[in-house]
């Protein structure tokens, strides 16, 4: 195990790792920030509504805020499951 | 029922994060089914300290506004069995955490067979740090021997003793015990550190364990690795015997005096 080792043995120094961590973790976040607050209700609620057509799971409905020069784009994407064929037409 | 361990110490920077990382891993470590919940809204880090950063989609507030389910919110940790961590959410919104909404995640996971719950306090005396020691059976108190961190530790086991769930039902009082984290022997061998008799002699609770100085706690937050882990350094045994002295064994106190130094590094270092 990775982790067992860690601290035992010359691996790169923990001051990159952690550095490397931040950077990811805080430029998420910063993308996050100022992001309402009501998007994850949002997202159940649409996920109610578009439940009453499709089955659909949790993971499959995504709501995201994206910046653009100036103006922000509420992005939903729904992963619709795949109909089946109608075996009479 | 649940033990719910409050870590917590009034001052900031004292090792509450830390502590609660360490202490939850080491429950875990031995058996014990564990949670730790970060109850800093607004300032997350045991994310980071725990390194599950990058696995968070839901957190404490959105389980208590209902926006998504406890077992969506809990991260079960990849490298030790029976341990899962709750993070706090990003919200500034610190009313979010209502005393309602935290017993009904305390009691879902008691339901769910935790033996532990560690609740990793904010710094301060505001609302946050009080969720965090309301309900708690047991409190850790983590100090610095520094004035300001012992004069803020006592400040909070006065609330502990008036403002905690047990204070104001008339039960039990809440158990305190006392954890003195960066501790160097050496210097108050030199008189320049208050001593842990010294601590004890102000705050007097009891002593659970004393935490070293040592370069392995920034070592561990900085790769995300719980220093309890580390069984090399003095900091994770230190946590370790922290941890079998809380479940009841006979451990004597480690880390208290100067360590000796080889001759040709007294004589010349």
């Amino acid at each position: 195990m990775r982790w067992l080792n860690y601290f035992r043995s010359s691996n790169k120094r923990s001051a990159q790792t952690a550095k490397e961590r931040l950077q990811v973790i805080i430029a998420h976040e910063r993308q996050g920030a100022g992001a309402p607050d009501y998007l994850p209700r949002l997202q159940r609620e649409i996920l109610e509504v578009v439940r009453r057509y499709a089955e659909v799971s949790e993971n499959d409905v995504k709501v995201e805020v994206e910046r653009e020069d100036g103006y922000e784009v509420l992005a939903l994407s729904v992963a619709l499951p795949e109909e089946r064929p109608h075996a009479v037409r | 029922m649940s033990k719910i361990i409050v870590v917590t110490s009034g001052k900031g920077g004292v090792g509450k994060t830390t502590t609660s990382a360490a202490v939850a891993t080491g429950l875990a470590h031995r058996g014990h089914k564990t949670a730790v919940i970060d109850f800093d809204i607004g300032l997350r880090n045991l994310d980071l300290v725990m390194g599950c950063e990058r696995r968070v989609v839901y957190d404490f507030v959105n389980v208590i506004r209902g926006e998504a389910r406890l077992n969506q919110a809990l991260i079960k940790d990849k490298r030790i069995d029976n341990l899962y961590i709750l993070p706090a959410s990003q919200t500034r919104d610190k009313d979010a955490l209502t005393r309602e909404g935290v017993q009904a995640v305390l009691e879902e996971l008691d339901r769910q067979g935790f033996e532990f719950v560690v609740c990793d306090s904010p710094a301060g005396i505001e609302h946050g740090a009080l969720m965090a020691l309301y309900f708690a059976d047991e409190a850790f108190v983590v100090t610095n021997p520094e004035v300001s961190s012992v004069r803020d530790s006592d400040r909070i086991l006065g609330i502990l003793q008036s403002r905690s769930r047990r204070a104001e039902e008339g039960d039990e009082p809440v158990r305190e015990h006392l954890i003195v984290t960066r501790y160097e022997p050496a210097r108050v061998h030199k008189g320049d550190m208050l001593s842990v008799d010294d601590i004890l002699d102000i705050l007097a609770i009891p002593l659970l364990g004393v935490v070293p100085e040592c370069k392995s706690v920034l070592q561990a937050s900085n790769a995300g690795v719980p220093v309890v882990l580390d069984e090399v350094g003095r900091a994770g045994q230190a946590y370790k015997d922290i941890v079998g002295r809380y479940l009841g064994e006979n451990i004597p106190h480690r880390f208290m005096q100067p360590e000796k130094k080889p001759l040709l590094k007294r004589l010349f270092g």
